[in-house]
């Protein structure tokens, strides 16, 4: 077992499956020099420990990354990875254009096919820069290394006289003597595997890293050309509406079909408790839907999203220690204020805006399907389970993704579609209406926090005893300077034992780290207001992560930050968290209408030091639309329940973040050229609820103990 | 059944269709054009926001029967010649998207908007635009975008 950091888990051998066969794939590929790469340890193996696989199909081969260029000079980067919004397709390019010394509009990309793209676990934990990309970057650096090989053999010139310089290969003093890639490839076909690791182009001589790129899905997504899974239509698909339960814990007794079968054009598939209709048109078969009469037995869960919280606390699972130092009955000694408070955080509904879609279509034995999915190869292998069918006879393609938010890593209506493409022969379209969305979402785990922590007369921290139950264990350890702490974990965000919560659970945008850095940050802040002191100067005194002290300064600069006690009227907030290897300080300012409760956010400054940066652009975009959903969870997301039944089925009930909620958003990314490329996708979410806790505290001292801050919420704190 | 006549992106169009049925999925299913998006179904989301009569509406709620001898303009109507159209260039240059689902409906709704309203102050637009939906947290740069589209439409319409 390998241990990265705190998310990731990685058994050794553990690597990229590659299941098609390789002739198959050189077909496919034609002449030309193509490069697999093979690395091990599996660095780039980018798992969770909740999403590694048991009994995988296939058999698992070793390659993680290739690179193909063709005789016209252009590359083909073959990913797993996939594009949902992120940037990873225009960002990944760059470090291939980088290593091999080409334009970037010289490579292309294929992204998520599983017959032609290396095994990969799927997209999220923002790995596809920070792990996948060194991968990348060394398929590029060994295709470029063949290269000058292959062209000093035919300058007859030694490697060490030759340099690249856009795609050719030329002598670093006759410029005379060049030949291009695509003449050295021309009419060949050359197969190069790599086991070592070849030497890397520092980051100080990037010349296509580092620089802002136009994304290359701009075109398509603003014309209406961009394809997602829902847009993909085989010749004759059908749309398929697939009977689901009113509750979780509802169990299916009887179907009448009969009217919805009399309907012109409709087709009803039954098998057992699997009902569908299918119809050419979508909203024909939405009326076959309505017209079936289902009985079902009632769930037997009585949770609703006010119980559910010390349901958590009562039945959760066992402590995992996830950090421990020094002696907490020790820390005790020492402190002259204590203070003990619990923070609350609801379920969270992904809410992409494209809903789960699948397209199915089964010809000669083998089974195609487009998905809308985080998980390409999972699900590959998840419908050749459920089919019976042997992997290289399932292909998987991921078009354009409308989001995912860790919501497209589960992938049931994929398995919907391919069920019933085999049934009826015909190619089917699933795409889940939005009140499905909500009751199949995997949603963001409630969660309960305790934190118990003392500060001594010179208003050190020292001790902490935090516990979070239910939220996970990522983002939970404190970074702060304390003498004597212990960190423990009850369950986890992709804990889903039966009847702990009313449905499933799973990742959402930084698993665990909301509602981690929202109780931490918020303690840490009523800390620094019972000992009367500023809280940026509170938690500069009890930092020694320099790192992490000079984001805390650039966000101070910033802001324009000047010190005072809170509650001081101004209606300032900070907080300070790390995700995926990136630093992150947040300042915000608010104005509570301490009548209504109503909450403005007036203005975000949010820095970030997240190592080398890929593409500057692409990164603050991350960090603005980190900003944008934070703002939800904060103050209006809150998923409701009873009885198994999810109450908000559509955004009138459910609110997302608005243009009128937009503040003033500032984003800082320091410069950080000796540290690699870290996680851009997750990182400046993890902090939004508590920045804005503190600033309302700030702003009016009511501390804020539940997400999301509702008007009730904080009047209710108002007056406590 | 009946026949419903209309001008879709600039192209006379005709079919034979329940008129009850909803604009969305007869663009989507029927007559094949797919960057009009289903995120909701019941006008709370944008995502299929489409140009009626030079107004934005609501696909997923505007019925055929409406739909007869109007002038309808869905994002594949909008670039012409190979060119794309101001809005569209403006959303590129901010980058105002992220999984571009939304953007459709962002767009349609902002060329609408300038069509109506040439030079919309910044609150003028975050009001007209505030029931369109983006989940990735595009909204600064979609502000800015349609900012960008105005002026460089110079007050004209197209």
């Amino acid at each position: 077992m390998t241990i990265y950091d705190s998310e990731m888990i990685v058994p050794d051998g553990w690597g990229f499956a590659y299941s098609m066969d390789r002739r198959e794939f050189l077909k496919l590929t034609g002449t030309g020099l193509l490069v697999m790469v093979a690395l091990r340890p599996m660095a780039a193996a980018a798992q969770e420990p909740a999403r590694l696989p048991t009994g995988r199909e296939g058999a698992p081969s070793d390659l993680n990354a290739y690179l193909h260029i063709g005789a016209d000079g252009r590359v083909t980067t073959f990913v797993g990875k996939i594009e949902m919004g992120q940037g990873a397709m225009t960002s990944l390019p760059q470090l291939v254009a980088e290593e091999l010394d080409v334009p970037l509009s010289m490579v292309d990309i294929v992204m998520g096919d599983t017959d032609v793209c290396p095994w990969d676990m799927g997209t999220f934990g923002s790995l596809s820069i920070r792990q996948f990309g060194p991968v990348l970057r060394t398929a590029a650096a060994e295709a470029k290394a063949v290269l000058l090989q292959l062209g000093s053999e035919k300058l007859q010139v030694p490697v060490s006289d030759l340099k690249v310089d856009n795609g050719v290969v030329v002598h670093k003093s006759d410029a005379s003597k060049k030949i291009s890639y695509a003449q050295l490839t021309e009419g060949r076909k050359i197969e190069r595997r790599l086991e070592g690791k070849p030497a890397l182009e520092p980051a100080a001589s990037f010349t296509v890293v580092g620089k802002t790129a136009v994304r290359r899905d701009a075109i398509e997504k603003v014309t209406g050309k961009a394809k997602y899974a829902g847009d993909i239509v085989p010749p004759g698909a059908l749309h398929a509406r697939v009977l689901h339960p009113p509750a979780h814990g509802a169990t299916f007794v009887s179907a009448d079909t009969s009217a919805a079968e009399k309907l012109p054009g409709v087709t009803v598939v039954k098998q057992g408790d699997f009902i569908a209709v299918l119809h050419a048109h979508r909203d024909e078969a939405d009326n076959a839907l309505d017209l079936v009469k289902a009985q079902w037995t009632p769930s037997t869960n009585t949770l609703d999203h006010t119980t559910i919280f010390d349901h958590l606390e009562k039945n959760a699972p066992a402590a995992q220690t996830v950090a421990e130092g020094g002696a907490i009955p020790e820390g005790e000694k020492l402190a002259v204020v204590v203070v003990e408070d619990t923070y609350r955080d609801g379920y969270v509904a992904h809410s992409a805006m494209e809903t789960h879609s699948a397209v199915a279509q089964f010809e000669n034995g083998k089974m195609t399907v487009w998905v809308g999915t985080q998980t390409p190869f999972p699900v590959k292998s998840q419908v050749a389970k459920l089919l019976n069918l042997p992997p290289e006879m399932v292909r998987v393609i991921t078009p354009y993704v409308g989001g995912g938010f860790g919501g497209k890593s589960a992938a049931q209506q994929a398995h919907e579609a391919a069920r019933l493409a085999m049934a009826t022969g015909k190619p089917i379209r699933v795409v889940w209406s939005r009140e499905e969305e909500f009751f199949f979402d995997t949603f963001r785990p409630a969660s309960v926090i305790k934190v118990r922590a003392g500060v001594d007369a010179s208003k050190k921290i020292v001790f902490w005893d935090y516990r979070t139950i239910a939220a996970g264990e990522r983002g939970s350890a404190q970074f702060y300077d304390i003498p004597h702490h212990k960190t423990v974990a009850q369950g986890g965000w992709n804990l889903n034992t039966p009847g702990f919560h009313p449905f499933p659970v799973g990742p959402w945008r930084a698993p665990g780290c909301n509602s981690n850095a929202f109780a931490r940050e918020s303690h840490i802040d009523q800390m620094a207001a019972k000992a009367g002191v500023d809280p940026v100067d509170f938690r500069l005194a009890n930092l020694s992560d320099e790192r992490m002290k000079r984001v805390l300064r650039a966000a101070v600069k910033q802001f324009g930050w000047t010190p005072k006690p809170g509650p001081s009227g101004r209606g300032w907030g900070v907080a300070l968290g790390i995700d995926t290897g990136t630093y992150v300080a947040s300042m915000a300012e608010v104005r509570v209408d301490k009548n209504t409760g109503k909450v403005d956010v007036l203005r975000i400054v949010c820095a970030q030091d997240m190592g080398v940066v890929v593409n500057p652009e692409g990164a603050l975009q991350q960090m603005e639309g980190c900003i944008a959903q934070g703002l939800g969870y904060a103050f209006t997301e809150e998923v409701r329940f009873k009885n198994g039944q999810v109450l908000d089925k559509n955004f009138d009930t459910y609110e997302l973040p608005r243009f009128s909620w937009m503040p003033k958003v500032e984003t800082v990314i320091l410069d950080s050229p000796d540290l690699p490329a870290q996680g851009g996708g997750e990182p400046a979410i993890i902090v939004m609820g508590a920045v804005v806790a503190n600033a309302i505290f700030d702003a009016a001292g009511a501390r804020m103990r539940q997400m999301p801050f509702t008007p009730d919420r904080v009047k209710a704190a108002l007056k406590a | 059944m009946r026949d419903v006549s209309f001008s879709l992106n600039g192209k006379p169009t005709r079919l034979t269709v329940d008129e009850d049925r909803m604009l969305l999925w007869v663009l989507r299913d029927d007559l094949g054009l797919t960057g009009t998006k289903y995120g909701c179904g019941m006008t709370l989301c944008g995502a299929c926001t489409v140009v009626v009569n030079n107004e934005a509406v609501r696909a997923c709620a505007t019925r055929m029967r409406l739909v007869d001898g109007a002038k309808v303009v869905t994002i594949e109507g909008l670039a012409a010649n190979g060119r794309l159209h101001p809005v569209q260039e403006a959303f590129v240059t901010h980058a105002g998207y992220q999984c571009g689902f939304c953007t459709p409906g962002m767009i349609m709704a902002a060329y609408a908007l300038l069509n109506s309203q040439p030079k919309p102050t910044r609150d003028d637009i975050v009001r007209e635009m505030d029931d369109h939906i983006c989940r990735c947290g595009a909204h600064v740069r979609i502000l800015q975008a349609v900012q960008t589209a105005s002026t460089a439409m110079k007050g004209g319409t197209r």
